[in-house]
């Protein structure tokens, strides 16, 4: 009840302050696009529109996930809200998870809404397309395979919401967001780290880069816009695996924000 | 059952970036509130009020000592169910509005949907938040951001009420609404800590108080014990003394001040019958305008403790 309404709470917050905006200018962009890739490309626009759409949703999703996230305790405790938060009968876990539960449920109105309008623009690119050019495409227009890419952005967007709350319960919002995107990126190339004892030749540098590699986010799994964008299969298997990996993720930095967080001097 | 208790509470920060500094913002303080009084915790900036109140809600945790609160340590979550606080200078969320704050707390303190429609309102009207109550709170002034402060302090029909600075921000009509909530908790049997350097606030409805300086306790008591409510003198103020009789008057009262034209403010030593005084005025053709008894006052007594304990900070040991 405590974590509902704290979520609640996050959820109308975020809608106030407009953080939807974004998809205004989501919608504005993918149109506009649309409309000059048909004038330049030849039979390519259907998978250049799905290829920007979804790259579109994973950045908006992306600085939502990091501003958004990195705010959600140190605004609190910064504007000295959460004196009276904390006079209530609200534990300090229950009062992250709220916040973060509250951000989880704008994060997937918003990726819905961005699938939705995908959906719309690239039916319309059906509708119109000449037959023939529709049988080149690899894909067709409106795959619902596109629907697995938007499920694995939001859990990617889930975890970055997760990295960004835990640095934010001990750091600066400059340092969270710093160290937030660093997180991302890295975990966008943390595949090399595992192979490189091809190239270096000591041995406890190779162990070191094979501890980072376990202990940092694996974030290129979460990506497979390309496998689908050219039609070809993602298992279920490998979704169900990519998922479980997020929640165990998101699990252990929860638990630790939530435990420094619960220590921590409010001042 | 004291309503709030505390045994040798310390509080140590570390002050710098490199070389840390510990700093003691409260030493060793040990406090019992009884259940019903209003309690009047006092003491100049930087003496530890806010810093009490913060170890007593749980926002920072002890170096040393204990808290208890209705009995049950200050960790507990469910005694928060049985208390209300209000922040010096409270900030809440600028997107919503006062009636949605209520609600957000009252949902966070269990209350039902129709508990929180009746108190909402209730609470709102006690604090004089009228139509603004459907506006987001950043557009707020402080002081009406204090009244809703004090609203959502109330939501729960608390036992125990926790007030810091709770006069900060208010105008008249605003001090003298708090002082009548004050006293209509105090009726219905609740404990009121309120937290203040404005001492005729806390003269005006406490019936304890502790005064902190430098992290300590100076002293702590009832105030008819910790006041010489004994007179100290006589101040009377006339109109329409003449020259002749000013001067002879001069020579007797303590202290002549003039406050307006013909109008003069003057004090005598409580040796001195006011009988006697007023027969004198009288015959000299003065007008007497008022006649009040000197005592001891709140800040007499605050400014006498705070210069002898001092306001400056022991280091930890």
């Amino acid at each position: 009840m405590v974590i509902l309404a704290v979520a609640l709470s996050v959820f109308r917050e975020s809608v106030r302050d407009r953080v939807f905006y974004n998809l205004l200018l989501f919608a504005v962009l993918l149109v506009g696009a649309s409309v000059l890739v048909g004038k330049m490309t030849a039979g390519q626009d259907v998978k250049i529109i799905k290829d920007l759409g979804l790259s579109a949703t994973s950045l908006f999703g992306l600085f939502i996930a990091v501003f958004v996230g990195i705010s959600l305790v140190w605004k609190e405790v910064e504007r000295r809200s959460v004196y009276s938060l904390i006079a209530k009968p609200v534990r300090r876990q229950e009062l992250v998870l709220g916040k973060y539960i509250g951000l989880a449920l704008t994060l997937l109105v918003n990726v819905s809404i961005m699938a939705v309008v995908l959906y719309l623009l690239l039916a319309y690119m059906h509708w119109t397309a000449p037959p023939e050019l529709r049988s080149a495409w690899e894909a067709p227009a409106t795959d619902p395979a596109l629907l697995k890419v938007f499920l694995l952005l939001y859990v990617q967007l889930l975890l970055v919401t997760a990295i960004a709350l835990f640095f934010s319960t001990f750091s600066s919002p400059m340092l969270a967001a710093a160290l937030t995107f660093g997180f991302y990126v890295i975990g966008h190339f943390n595949a090399d780290l595992k192979h490189f004892d091809a190239v270096v030749t000591s041995t406890p540098l190779v162990w070191l880069l094979r501890a980072l590699y376990y202990l940092l986010p694996n974030l290129a799994p979460f990506d497979i816009t390309a496998q689908v964008v050219h039609g070809q299969p993602v298992p279920t298997g490998y979704l169900l695996m990519t998922i479980a990996y997020a929640g165990v993720y998101i699990a252990f930095l929860l638990s630790a924000a939530s435990y420094i967080f619960a220590r921590r001097d409010l001042k | 059952m004291y309503a709030i208790n505390t045994e040798n509470l310390t509080k140590d920060y570390a002050l710098g970036f490199w070389r840390k500094r510990p700093y003691r913002a409260l030493d060793r303080l040990t406090l019992q509130v009884e259940p019903g009084e209003v309690f009047g915790f006092l003491g100049p900036n930087g003496a530890g009020k806010t810093t009490t109140l913060k170890l007593l809600l749980q926002l920072v945790f002890p170096t040393d000592g204990r808290a208890e609160i209705l009995g049950r340590p200050v960790g507990d979550v469910a005694v928060r169910r049985r208390i209300g606080f209000l922040p010096e200078n409270p900030y809440f969320y600028d997107h919503l509005t006062a009636i949605e704050l209520l609600e957000y707390f009252g949902r966070l303190l269990g209350l039902s949907s129709r508990e929180r429609e009746a108190r909402v309102p209730y609470l709102l009207d006690q604090v004089g938040i009228g139509a603004e109550r459907r506006l987001p709170l950043r557009r707020f002034s402080k002081g009406m951001l204090q009244r809703v402060g004090l609203a959502q302090a109330l939501i729960n029909e608390p036992e125990v009420v926790f007030l810091d600075e709770p006069m900060s921000g208010l105008d008249p009509i605003g001090r003298r609404m708090v002082r009548e909530l004050i006293l209509g908790l105090r009726d219905r049997g609740a404990t009121v800590f309120f937290s203040s350097h404005i001492l005729a606030d806390a003269e005006a409805v406490c019936s304890r108080v502790a005064i902190l300086a430098g992290g300590r306790l100076a002293a702590a008591g009832r105030l008819t014990d910790l006041l010489a409510f004994g007179v100290k003198g006589w101040e009377i103020v006339v109109d329409d003394l003449g020259v002749d009789a000013l001067s002879r008057i001069q020579g007797l009262a303590a202290k002549t001040t003039r406050i307006a034209e013909n109008r003069y403010a003057l004090e005598w030593p409580s040796t001195v019958q006011p009988e006697r005084i007023l027969t004198d005025l009288a015959a000299a053709g003065a007008t007497v305008v008022s006649l009040n008894p000197v005592r001891d006052t709140l800040e007499d007594f605050f400014v006498r403790q705070v210069a002898e304990h001092g306001n400056q900070r022991i280091s930890p040991a």
